[in-house]
């Protein structure tokens, strides 16, 4: 296993002026997953998926609108399990166990693999019990453990010096990009070892996104994390391995700088290069 | 970065697997109970509409007969029927609605289409809602200080009055719910071929609203089929067959109150009959005006 | 949405009415006088009631509000019986309606697997469409001899025998009484409550409620966590309507409250609301007289209430009637 701590900034110019980091080699898997078919009803939307998830490195999940990349994302952390009709078939393995197996403990799971998304989903309380709300579900902490816990959670978010004097505001009066960091902070809170994150700053302006980036970047020390986005600039900025989705289907997975300079498959290379999608 | 500063205090991002174990159980046990409360919920909801239902077809097929439809209201023990108080009912119930909805209609389609957002429309809109759940009694005593104490008595136009004031506001509700459904580039198309506005409201609006609006007369009716209590002090009731409306006037809700109350066999037996008569009307209408909306969709 | 961006700024159709159309004018003129007639309908009704009640008021004065006499011969009146049996089963059927209808919304919202959701829902908003006549009778009928027979005794026995609230459950299981017509009440008011919690309920965004699950939480934590916080004002709203609609009940009420002029300490003795004692004595009143004037300023303070709470309700519905 490589350390990752020392991944250097040197970029390398790729397709479409695309600039993918290198430098890093890839990490132990930390999920496999194996034949994976996932299933709305009886339409089929990822079909026999088979790769590796690296642990403690960020992966990036890229390909056009449908293409099953949110899908996947929802499989990891067993969301689809909510609405009926949609099921997976095949082996997603986190730390030995079958993810997607009928009899798993779901609230465990989603304590293990954390998610963020889309749109910033502040919970209607203050700040404090945003963050307290999934602490609370998993474990029994002091008054002080718990501001300690809260006060670190936010720090590692990168958000702390923003709310530390508001902390009993209600969270729905922060701009957009604090929510999303809010969201963040709730979500490391509770410790998980895997952090899905769904194109979390196509909701954002510039500036926020650039921190969200800079703090994907940071959470790799400590996070297994997968981030699936609509922005090929974002996925070169802060993946260190690509994942390419085209109707479902795998087509191709590589590290980022290999993705963006060399791609092996033809249609990778067109959608990367923005003749489609 | 100051991103780092607390990064050593938890290092590691595990956490005690045990406690979180023993909380998932404890919560999910809350999660199980709390949702067979739902579950029961529901079914004790159910079951009062089951209990309701199958006591008024117990209880109503046994006095149901033809006679009920043949014969009017007579002193217990003379096999008496309904006839008058369907029909009364049927009368004031259609002449109702047939006053309340032109009004209703045209103050919904002033609230969407002239006073969208105004002062004076939202103050319409408010009055017409607390008239939607107004206490319909309040509506009997109204229409007694106004129709029945000046005019020398009980009548059935002062229960057609009272129903037409209940009608009212239900439809309302609906024709501004259902024109506020329309997209303004329809209007605006219609506008743009020259039309005056009322001619794009009548032909155009009106017209995609229709089913919508019809289902809004509906329920209007299906409302004011089963109201006793504003009939109570207006149309009073009449044991004899009169379909003068100048003259109090039978109805099949207030003969239910009466009879059902009353210690004679014969007139409970009625009494469900007329229960289940209504409620078989009032149900049957409710389902007809939502098969009328899913029809459009 | 494209409705709430063009609310406030009037209808480019209403700019380009073309020159001299009677049409138009005589259109929008019907449309505006219609609306002017609902206003001048309830205004007339708030008079009316006020006027004819006003001898009772003259002769009582204000002390009529909480008077607990009722007696025709001696020509005595006072609404404090009827206002108390008013407030109290109204109260008391949002009690009991409540958790029922939450336990409903809950599972249609949450639990209920698709195929059933409609079904369940239409059933439940059928029982808000039977005649409040029907529930009169149903719970004459049946839900009275039930309570006499099984429910009050085993009640009088356990919850009577204990100290502080015992005595809101003593005396003889009559079956009809303050809190059976609270029971009847609950049950017709409970449709509303449930269908105005499923509705809002429904209005959460997903997303929300996957964020909560996201984080290890189970059905009922998003429920009480997320769904409920976001929901509370609609909520509460969805239960004032349902007091509104309780206050003013009549024939439910009227079938099952014993029909007694006084104030009995226990629930399961017979009482009158404004509703059930102005159909039963209105008829027997004669025109012009003080009970008369007595029983329609009972009306006008029973409409002053159910003003005031639907008026509440509407005031915290108002995101939804927007929405």
């Amino acid at each position: 296993m490589s350390t990752t701590a020392e991944t250097t900034e040197t970029a390398t110019k790729g397709f479409g002026g695309v600039q993918a980091r290198s430098g890093a080699a890839i990490n132990a898997s930390r999920i496999s997953i194996r034949n994976l078919e996932f299933f709305y009803g009886d339409n089929r939307a990822l079909k026999g998926i088979d790769f590796e998830i690296p642990d403690r490195q960020v992966t990036g999940m890229i390909g056009p609108s449908g293409c099953g990349k949110s899908t996947l994302l929802r499989v990891l952390n067993r969301m689809y399990s909510l609405y009926p009709g949609q099921r997976a078939t095949g082996e997603v393995l986190l730390d030995g166990e079958n993810v997607i197996a009928p009899d798993a403990d779901l609230n465990a799971l989603r304590a293990k693999v954390g998610m963020v998304f889309q749109k910033p989903t502040p919970f209607p309380m203050t700040i404090y019990e945003n963050i307290a709300f999934g602490i609370r579900l998993h474990e029994k902490l002091s008054k002080s453990q718990m501001d300690e816990r809260i006060e670190w959670a936010l720090t590692r978010a990168a958000i702390w010096d923003e709310v530390k004097d508001r902390l009993d505001a209600s969270a729905l009066g922060l701009s957009g990009g604090q929510q999303q960091r809010l969201c963040i902070a709730r979500t490391i809170a509770v410790r998980p070892e895997v952090i899905l994150f769904d194109e979390p700053t196509s909701a954002l302006d510039p500036i926020s996104t650039l921190k969200i980036e800079e703090l994907i970047d940071e959470l790799k020390r400590d996070f297994t994390l997968v981030i699936v986005t609509h922005n090929m600039q974002q996925a070169a900025r802060c993946a260190d391995q690509v994942a390419f989705f085209y109707l479902g289907e795998l087509i191709e997975v590589a590290p980022a700088v290999q993705m963006f300079t060399a791609p092996k498959h033809a249609k990778t290379q067109e959608y990367i290069t923005g003749r489609f999608g | 970065m100051s991103i780092t500063i607390g990064a050593g205090i938890h290092p590691g991002p595990r956490k005690d697997l045990k406690v979180a174990a023993a909380l998932g159980r404890r919560r999910r046990r809350m999660d199980a109970i709390v949702r067979i409360l739902g579950l029961v919920a529901m079914l004790v909801g159910l079951a009062f509409l089951a209990s309701i239902l199958l006591t008024l077809a117990y209880r109503g097929s046994e006095a149901m007969g033809l006679s009920i439809f043949t014969r009017v209201t007579a002193p217990p023990g003379s096999e008496g029927g309904l006839l008058n108080p369907i029909v009364g009912s049927l009368i004031q119930a259609a002449l109702g609605t047939a006053i309340g909805t032109p009004v209703g209609m045209l103050v919904g389609t002033y609230l969407a289409e002239y006073a969208r957002g105004s002062k004076f429309g939202n103050l319409v809109r408010f009055v017409s809602d607390i008239l939607l759940s107004a206490p319909s009694i309040l509506i009997g005593l109204f229409v007694y200080t106004i129709l029945v104490m000046p005019f020398g008595g009980f009548s059935g136009w002062a229960g057609v009055a009272a129903l037409a004031i209940i009608v009212i506001p239900v439809v309302v509700r609906t024709t501004e719910d259902m024109l506020s459904l329309i997209p303004n580039t329809l209007r605006e198309a219609v506008i743009g071929l020259g039309a005056p506005k009322w001619k794009m409201i009548v032909f155009v609006c009106w017209k995609s609203a229709m089913s919508g609006i019809i289902t809004g007369i509906l329920l209007a009716v299906a409302r004011v089929a089963g109201e006793t209590a504003p009939l109570l002090f207006t149309s009073l009731g009449n044991n004899a067959w009169s379909v003068d409306l100048t003259k109090p006037m039978a109805s099949l809700p207030v003969t239910i109150y009466a009879y059902a109350g009353s210690p004679f066999e014969d007139w409970i037996g009625l009494a469900w009959a007329g229960a289940l008569l209504i409620t078989l009307g009032v149900l049957g209408l409710n389902i007809l005006a939502r098969s009328v909306l899913r029809g459009r969709k | 949405m494209s409705q709430a961006a063009t609310a406030d700024t009037p209808h480019p159709a209403a700019t380009r009415r073309s020159r001299g159309n009677v049409g138009d004018i005589v259109f929008e003129g019907a449309c505006r006088g219609a609306a002017v007639l609902v206003l001048i309908l309830l205004g007339a009704i708030i008079v009316e009631l006020f006027l004819a009640g006003l001898p009772a008021f003259r002769a009582f004065g204000l002390p009529f509000v909480w008077s607990t006499d009722w007696d025709p011969v001696q020509e005595v009146f006072g609404a404090g019986v009827s206002i108390y049996g008013t407030v109290v089963t109204a109260v008391l059927a949002i009690v009991l309606a409540v958790p029922l209808a939450f336990g409903i919304a809950f599972y249609l919202t949450e639990l209920a697997p698709p195929w059933l959701r409609r079904p369940v829902g239409t059933a439940i908003e059928l029982l808000a469409a039977v005649p409040s006549i029907i529930y009169g009778m149903w719970g004459f009928f049946v839900i009275a001899p039930a309570f006499a027979q099984y429910i009050q005794p085993t009640i009088i026995d356990t919850v009577g025998e204990l100290p502080l609230v015992g005595f809101l459950f003593q005396g003889a299981p009559f079956g009809t009484g303050i809190f059976t017509a609270a029971f009847i009440l609950a049950i017709m008011i409970l449709p509303f409550i449930a269908a105005t919690m499923r509705d809002v309920f429904e209005q959460v965004p997903p997303v929300y409620k996957e964020s909560a699950y996201g984080l290890g939480a189970t059905t009922w934590e998003v429920m009480r966590s997320v769904v409920l916080p976001y929901t509370r004002v609609s909520v509460v709203g969805g239960i004032m309507l349902g007091l509104g609609r309780a206050l003013g009940e009549t024939m439910a009420v009227t079938f099952v409250i014993g029909n007694a002029n006084r104030i009995s300490t226990s629930l399961f003795g017979p009482g009158n609301t404004i509703a059930s004692l102005v159909a039963l004595e209105f008829g027997e009143s004669e025109a012009g007289s003080l009970k008369f004037a007595s029983l329609l300023a009972l009306g006008f303070i029973l409409f002053v209430l159910s003003f005031l709470v639907l008026a509440a309700s509407r005031y915290l519905l108002r995101s939804r009637l927007k929405a």
